[in-house]
């Protein structure tokens, strides 16, 4: 299913959530393939793969930076998934196991590769005090739905989110990219929720100072939605 | 207590989550009704999350599903021959 900027996600926004393309399939549902998958029926790993397959790709690209290795790594956290799916308890959503599976077959890749340093700063990140503030705007006016169509505006997205410090990244993706909650993000990530939500607001700040000027040149001079009551 | 921008960008992020309490959210509105320059980053933040949630500005390969269930498919049939050895 393609998602689209569409009114349902306008409104959720508005809401303060934007939860309404969250992944379908139960966990009762899968809790119930998992059993006939272990029990024999094992064709039916395709199916229950298949709602997470972007979110593995994507996970692994926000992680190796290019396409064709996160593509390899994606395969490989699912072969891997396939083969230690016995040891899936129930304790944590599927999502967030196959998360971590993915994230694991990312780092181990990074390290063959001598670029260890995305774990080495992981730990002193929080300590760091860079400029996490947004861009102010003076002379703003709320863009339109058709702005946010733009090709060049998702293009300069793509390559502010390549672009941020692998920690913030990563972060980003799942929380926003891929709709994680904070705890599942945590988990899957091996840190505490208050770095995911520190990480996650700059990660934000940072997109927001990057995209501004792409943001100001697509506003025409008259109010659209987004109205400021929330 | 009266915020000020600064703080309120401090919270910008956990506002757009609906994860602060309810007395700041309170706060956080009350300044918004009336700071344009919050206003718009505020706007500015939210509408940079939904083109990150949109599909096409993160797209997979061409192919990339029809491989991965290729490769599984491999994987599938290996381990049927593998058990059948047994």
């Amino acid at each position: 299913m393609r998602r689209k900027i569409c009114e349902t996600q306008r409104a959720a926004f508005q809401r303060g959530g934007y939860g309404c393309f969250q992944m379908q399939t139960s966990n009762a549902n899968e809790i119930g393939l998992i059993a006939r998958i272990l029990a024999g029926e094992k064709e039916l790993f395709h199916e229950l793969i298949r709602p997470y397959e972007r979110m593995v790709y994507l996970t692994l690209f926000s992680m190796v930076r290019n396409e064709t290795d996160a593509e390899d790594a994606a395969q490989e956290a699912v072969i891997n998934a396939y083969r230690h799916l016995a040891s899936f308890r129930g304790d944590a959503k599927f999502s967030t196991w196959l998360t971590t599976i993915a994230i694991n077959e990312g780092r181990k890749r990074l390290r063959k590769a001598k670029n260890s340093a995305e774990e080495s700063i992981d730990e002193e990140a929080e300590a760091h005090e860079g400029d996490y503030t947004p861009a102010p705007l003076t002379d703003w006016r709320e863009i339109p739905l058709e702005a946010l169509e733009r090709k060049e505006l998702r293009e300069a997205l793509r390559v502010a989110v390549v672009e941020l410090p692998d920690i913030y990244r990563q972060v980003f993706t799942l929380r926003d990219l891929e709709e994680l909650n904070v705890e599942e993000t945590a988990q899957a990530l091996g840190i505490n929720p208050g770095a995911v939500k520190v990480r996650l607001h700059r990660a934000r700040m940072m997109l927001q100072k990057r995209l501004v000027p792409f943001l100001k040149t697509t506003a025409p001079a008259r109010k659209g939605f987004f109205g400021r009551a929330l | 207590m009266k915020l000020d921008c600064k703080h309120v960008w401090e919270h910008i992020s956990e506002y757009i989550d609906g994860s602060v309490d309810a007395d700041l959210r309170k706060e956080i509105e009350l300044h918004l009704e009336h700071c344009e320059i919050c206003s718009a980053i505020l706007d500015s933040t939210r509408n940079i999350l939904i083109l990150t949630a949109d599909d096409r500005t993160f797209e997979l390969p061409v192919g990339y599903s029809e491989r991965l269930h290729e490769r599984l498919a491999k994987e599938l049939g290996s381990a049927e021959k593998d058990s059948k050895n047994e």
